[in-house]
């Protein structure tokens, strides 16, 4: 467990040394370079903005409005039976199709059951280690017109779901 | 297909609201959450800064190119339809490289190169190759250094331990990206020993 948690606690520091180390012995304008990067930054987060707002909006409203309750009651019966809790169904459903509208359900969830509990950090996991299958593919598979994908969204669905039942057992062990 | 999941939600919660008399929480989830959009962004807009312009110190000290190289041994034997000094072999290991730093701004471009490379040493122009439905999955199973978007949400949220979730994040992606590979090197196979007689007519009468 110790492990896992001291890995994350030094991982940043230690790769902003090793990118700034490496920026020096390449005679990089380390300071120059990052606000150049930095700025690029802000465009994405602001470009950003519109889509948040209509997700969370949604989101929001699905939840208050009882919706959301039914539909993790439905669905809790079979997510229990594999383990998942059924409060990440929505992110689960929502991850392969949305980047941002997932974005918008984990904060949701970290509203609802905080970010450092079991749910918060279960559904954070799943947020960093899968993917936006369907928009992904569309676009890459799109780009060069090609009509007949074989196999591709099968193995990356497969990936998406042992992803998740991986983020649920791995925090089941930790804690 | 975000049209019909974004208006859906709305709509349903709408009625919803109504049948269970809780109209006013609705009314005020609108407005709140638009709010809360916002301060969302502001709150991301730190630590994203932050790292966007330590990533752009990596690729102007060419970290990616170093990298690149370290896992050229590795991809080749992942693309085994690609020849080693093809073009399409340096955009997709300077894809992945970028993907791994999350310079997704970066990666896209290199990703999509990648894929019109690819479509080069394709026999059948409609139907996927292998190698594309290899790098597809491994793009999609997204190994990733720093979830620095998460990490600044998490933060936004109140966490205590915003970055906690770094190792899980790499034990659970190394473990999606192990099985994308074996899942599509299985399914490659058993696709040519399903398709492999009638080559040709896999696209159906699509095609011609």
């Amino acid at each position: 467990m110790n492990i896992l948690g001291y890995i994350s606690t030094a991982a940043i520091p230690t790769i902003i040394m090793v990118i700034i180390l490496s920026g020096i012995l390449n005679r990089v304008k380390v300071f120059d370079a990052f606000l150049d990067g930095a700025k690029e930054g802000i465009t994405t987060v602001v470009k950003l903005i519109p889509t948040l707002v209509g997700l969370m909006v949604a989101v929001g409203v699905f939840r208050a409005s009882g919706a959301l309750d039914i539909l993790v009651g439905m669905l809790r019966p079979l997510f229990s039976l594999i383990g998942v809790p059924a409060d990440i169904l929505t992110l689960a459903f929502m991850r392969p199709v949305s980047g941002s509208a997932s974005l918008a359900i984990v904060s949701d969830i970290m509203d609802k059951f905080g970010p450092d509990s079991y749910i918060g950090k279960v559904a954070c996991t799943i947020m960093g280690s899968t993917e936006t299958i369907f928009y992904t593919l569309t676009i890459y598979f799109g780009a060069v017109a090609i009509r007949n994908i074989k196999y591709t969204l099968y193995a990356a669905l497969i990936t998406d779901v042992v992803g998740i039942l991986v983020a649920v057992w791995i925090w089941r062990i930790i804690l | 297909m975000l049209n019909y999941i974004w208006s859906g939600m709305l709509l349903i919660g709408f009625v919803v609201g109504i049948i269970n008399g809780r109209l006013s929480h609705v009314t005020s989830a609108v407005l709140d959450s638009s709010k809360a959009a916002v301060d969302l962004s502001i709150a991301l807009l730190g630590v994203m800064c932050l790292w966007t312009g330590v990533m752009e110190i990596a690729s102007r000290a060419g970290l990616i190119k170093t990298i690149a190289n370290l896992i050229k041994p590795v991809t080749n034997m992942l693309y085994p339809g690609v020849p080693r000094d093809h073009p399409a072999m340096a955009s997709i290991v300077m894809n992945m490289v970028a993907n791994f730093f999350g310079l997704g701004n970066a990666a896209t471009p290199l990703g999509l190169k990648a894929m019109n490379e690819l479509q080069k040493l394709n026999p059948d122009k409609g139907t996927a190759t292998d190698d594309m439905c290899m790098f597809l999955i491994i793009n999609t199973s997204s190994i990733q250094l720093i979830p620095a978007t998460l990490i600044a949400l998490r933060s936004a949220a109140g966490s205590s331990e915003p970055t906690v979730i770094i190792g899980a994040v790499w034990v659970t992606t190394v473990c999606t990206t192990v099985t994308g590979i074996v899942v599509g090197k299985i399914f490659a196979r058993g696709w040519k020993k399903k398709n492999g007689a009638g080559r040709g007519q896999t696209n159906g009468g699509m095609a011609k």
